[in-house]
């Protein structure tokens, strides 16, 4: 009896182990919506004009983006930038020895970056950046410290700096607070981020949408044919006692 | 005579093709009280029949090639007609699969089903098992992400933890000494070509196995015993087609529901079927903070987590992971009991295997995590009561007070 009760006791510390194992700050939670196409369109054209310099999508082909409600002709003369033609992938200049010379390491093809790292973290890490003189590029990120990627769209958030508070003997990160205001207010930033977030996380898997879409016709589909299955297989069996 | 039957006649002459048709569809007698654990057999050959045939279309767009590996995946995912469905059936079903299997041998080991004269029948289910684990193993590294490759690193050095020969070994497993572009194309060879004909040729024979002894029950009787005199027909027998073809399609249909469930709207299960990790492409510079296998085997990584090293050796580790498995292709000699099915089994029985499968999913479930302490001892408690589970069968079976089995099956 008392191993079955230290067995329970085991049991049910189950949970508590599995809290303990996850780590890293909070995030924000990001405002995904994949049906709304300006959205998408003002994500893809601040990943064009501000990632895609640094970073690739390499599986991603620029004609992808008619599935956003763009035309191929609206594609060539605002997004397409670094390609001849739509059918293209989105690659860029920039050769990976130079780029790890540069930056300390390459950097990462963002195709589906939004899957590897997941979209809250993605949107919390664009708008955690802050001051921090100690790193070579005069900037460091509160979910991902000590990144070698520089705050790119500093010109447009502004200059954070961090409020420490104390917890125990050592110092750690409350909260940022703005110190330079840049070209937008936060709430702008937030939204511009939002934008961008949500159009990861579309390129990471474009075929999601009809996906879902063909995935309730499927459903609807077994359920008329269970339905005739059920009466066939009561028919056959009524003999059967 | 009509044209069919002429034709039929003019096949059978050359072909036994209506006395096979007999002997394992129409006139092979299955018992009439088959319950819901009974549809998972059918499953997993139609899982089977699955990963093989979107298996085939995957290997039309994939490449083998540690450059090429992560880019064709999303290739297919994008730019491939209908590849993110042919891809997410593919990784569903090796999760399915094993869905599937589990609970198929988990009614085996209610119903003893691997009880005599079906012990044959038991070790090519087991060997099938065996056989799909490598094939899951083997396949996982194709993706080429990172928990692909690190994942691959960590299995491949168990076999260097062997004394003596390991470090060998586990060169001659690679063919390199990092995982690396040799080891894809073995691993893909192997994955593509040679577990899928061993699969296919031991299921063959499970099936087989099966039709010579006839099918057991949720009663653990044998319906051979009472046959009807003049037609020699089991009593309680009914022929499996068209009975039970009819029955399993029902259950086909309830699992492509659940199977269609996740592929079209949860296709990564949470991380639980496609991890987040492995779309990062492998980078042998960069070990992962945290590598677990995929859930299917967390139980057997948890066991040799749980074994301490001994004299600076992992191989006590491996050894506890191994014999794990061994254990249960003994299940057959290991069972004393006098009766088969949990139903008409004692008090002691039921105890032992509640406890065991609260220690095997337990052991799964820990195999997730990372190690901590509070983990490793619970663990270790899991293990301990996974192995009394089958050493101290021989005992506890005897000693167990069962109920008289019943003259014929009930409902």
């Amino acid at each position: 009896m008392k191993r079955l009760k230290n067995f329970l006791f085991l049991l049910a510390l189950i949970p508590v182990i599995a809290s303990a194992s996850e780590e890293g700050p909070p995030l924000d939670k990001a405002p995904i919506n994949l049906s709304d196409h300006e959205s998408l369109q003002r994500g893809a054209r601040v990943f064009v004009n501000y990632c895609l310099n640094c970073h690739s999508a390499a599986s991603m082909r620029y004609s992808r983006m008619e599935d956003l409600g763009l035309t191929e002709n609206q594609i060539k003369e605002n997004l397409m930038f670094a390609a001849e033609k739509p059918g293209e992938t989105m690659t860029v200049g920039m050769n990976k020895k130079d780029a790890k010379a540069w930056f300390g390491s390459a950097p990462p093809d963002l195709s589906v970056i939004a899957r590897a790292r997941g979209s809250d973290w993605l949107y919390t890490y664009l708008r955690s950046f802050y001051r921090d003189d100690s790193r070579p590029t005069g900037w460091n990120n509160v979910v991902f410290d000590k990144v070698a990627m520089p705050h790119v769209l500093w010109s447009l958030q502004g200059e954070m700096v961090p409020h420490y508070k104390k917890e125990g003997d050592h110092e750690v990160i409350d909260r940022l607070e703005l110190a330079k205001p840049g070209s937008m207010t936060l709430a702008e930033y937030d939204a511009m981020v939002g934008d961008l977030v949500n159009y990861l996380t579309w390129m990471g898997e474009p075929a999601q949408l009809q996906r879902k879409e063909i995935g309730l016709f499927v459903l609807a589909f077994l359920a008329v044919f269970f339905v005739v299955a059920y009466y066939l297989k009561k028919e056959f069996w009524k003999d059967i006692h | 005579m009509s044209a069919m039957q002429k034709l039929m006649g003019w096949v059978d002459d050359r072909f036994p093709l209506t006395a096979t048709y007999k002997a394992h569809l129409s006139e092979y007698y299955a018992p009439k009280n088959f319950n819901f654990w009974y549809f998972f057999g059918s499953l997993a050959l139609l899982v089977l029949v699955m990963q093989i045939v979107t298996g085939i279309f995957l290997t039309m767009n994939y490449k083998p090639d540690s450059e090429l590996a992560f880019a064709s995946v999303e290739y297919i995912m994008r730019d491939v007609d209908w590849g993110w469905l042919i891809r997410y059936m593919h990784s569903t079903g090796a999760s399915m699969f094993f869905v599937v299997v589990y609970l198929h041998m988990f009614r085996g080991l209610m119903y003893g089903s691997y009880r005599k004269p079906r012990e044959l029948i038991w070790i090519f289910g087991m060997l099938i098992y065996l056989a799909l684990m490598a094939e899951a193993f083997l396949g996982y590294l194709l993706p080429w992400g990172q928990m692909s490759f690190w994942g691959a690193q960590v299995i491949v050095n168990l076999f260097a933890a062997v004394p003596f020969v390991g470090e060998d070994l586990s060169v001659w497993i690679r063919g390199d000494y990092v995982i690396s572009d040799a080891t894809l194309n073995r691993f893909f060879a192997f994955h593509v070509i040679a577990l899928p004909l061993v699969l296919i040729a031991l299921v063959a024979v499970h099936l087989v196995a099966l039709h010579e002894v006839g099918s057991n029950n949720p009663d653990g009787i044998e319906i051979k015993k009472k046959k009807d005199p003049v037609t020699h027909i089991p009593l309680d027998g009914i022929p499996f087609h068209p009975y039970y073809t009819v029955k399993d399609i029902v259950g086909v249909i309830v699992f492509l529901m659940v199977f269609s469930a996740i592929v079209f709207f949860g296709p990564t299960m949470g991380g639980y079927f496609l991890e987040s990790n492995n779309f990062i492409p492998a980078d042998p510079f960069k070990t992962p903070p945290h590598i677990a296998p995929l859930w299917y085997f967390t139980p057997f990584y948890a066991i040799l987590r749980a074994v301490p090293p001994m004299f600076g050796s992992q191989f006590p580790g491996v050894i506890a992971m191994g014999m794990s498995i061994v254990l249960i292709f003994f299940l057959p000699w290991l069972d004393r009991g006098k009766v088969k099915s949990i139903r008409y089994r004692g008090p002691i029985y039921k105890i032992m295997l509640a406890l065991f499968v609260v220690s095997f999913v337990g052991l799964g479930y820990l195999g997730l995590l990372p190690p901590s302490p509070l983990a490793t001892t619970i663990a270790r408690t899991f293990s301990v009561i996974y192995f009394l589970f089958f050493l101290l069968m021989p005992w506890y079976t005897t000693i167990d007070k069962t109920k008289p089995e019943p003259e014929r099956v009930t409902g």
